[in-house]
């Protein structure tokens, strides 16, 4: 976390430079949106892997999680993990399912 | 009464005044709710037989400008924040009062997209790609409401704490930029998610 003056202006200029590869990946993930990757799982894949590049500047400059206290890594660690089982379980039904065609 | 302790200075434990850890554990919550949600979404698309794209449905251009706004409303945040821990109180006050014109041109954005689809009767109980897609985009727009509610309240009546207390101050609005920050990380995944795949 910043602490001196000086810290915070560098700081600053940082968020300008994220500012701009976040519009630039936005423009890029519009633009292979529109690419064949032959199919819709590398298009999912490629776009997904766009969002969380973008997702993690946000997280670590703007949020500051790049330098954050022990404690707030434990919360979100926890989160991550059962957004994660939440994200499996899709894959863990039988009802219907693509993947058991 | 009491004060609440830690609002300013870090609680030996934690090492974070009481605001930050409960915005934090708010926002582990959200990801819950967001997450189930994808999920829901996930098991709907692979489930079916045919699901639209929906680029071929929705409006890219009116989503991506919605992105641009959010991404640049995620700055001015964050720089508001700087120029508050700099002492730069109106810089900063200018700097939050332009996150709030981005989030109100935010939801005008979507109002006008909303509007298209209503104009053609298309709702949520058209089919489940626009279930989907209004309850997620929904949710996210009330989300972007209780931002602005909270900018504007820390900007009007509740800026007096400006004055007695700039620390204190200065954390609010860092907790409200942690919150305003994951509105945007959500529309980070709902816009290649619902308009582009």
């Amino acid at each position: 976390m910043a602490e001196t003056a000086e810290e915070i202006r560098e700081h600053s200029k940082v968020y300008i430079k994220i500012l701009i590869a976040l519009l630039a990946l936005t423009l890029l993930t519009v633009a292979v949106s529109y690419q064949d990757f032959g199919s819709v799982y590398a298009s999912v894949f490629v776009g997904l892997l766009i969002a969380t590049i973008k997702g993690s500047l946000v997280a670590c400059y703007f949020m500051h999680l790049i330098d954050e206290q022990k404690i707030i890594y434990w919360v979100l660690g926890i989160a991550v993990f059962f957004f994660t089982v939440l994200m499996a379980v899709p894959y863990l039904t039988d009802s219907n399912s693509v993947f058991n065609r | 009464m009491d004060e609440i302790p830690y609002t300013v200075k870090p609680h030996p434990l934690s090492g974070l005044y009481s605001g930050k850890l409960g915005i934090w554990l708010f926002l582990a919550s959200e990801v819950m709710l967001f997450g189930a949600l994808f999920s829901s979404y996930i098991l709907l698309r692979v489930g079916s037989d045919s699901w639209p794209v929906g680029s071929e449905l929705l409006n890219i251009p009116l989503a991506m400008l919605n992105t641009f706004i959010l991404i640049i409303s995620s700055v001015t945040v964050v720089l508001g924040w700087a120029s508050l821990k700099l002492g730069e109180h109106g810089k900063a006050k200018m700097y939050l009062w332009v996150t709030v014109l981005l989030a109100f041109g935010f939801l005008i954005v979507k109002g006008f997209e909303y509007g298209a689809k209503f104009s053609h009767h298309i709702s949520p109980a058209t089919n489940n790609f626009y279930a989907t897609y209004f309850t997620m985009t929904g949710l996210h727009g009330l989300h972007i409401v209780g931002g602005i509610a909270v900018f504007v309240y820390l900007l009007t009546s509740g800026s007096k704490l400006l004055e007695e207390n700039p620390e204190h101050y200065t954390n609010r609005i860092e907790c409200a930029g942690l919150y305003w920050h994951f509105v945007d990380l959500v529309w980070i995944f709902l816009f290649p998610a619902l308009y582009l795949l």
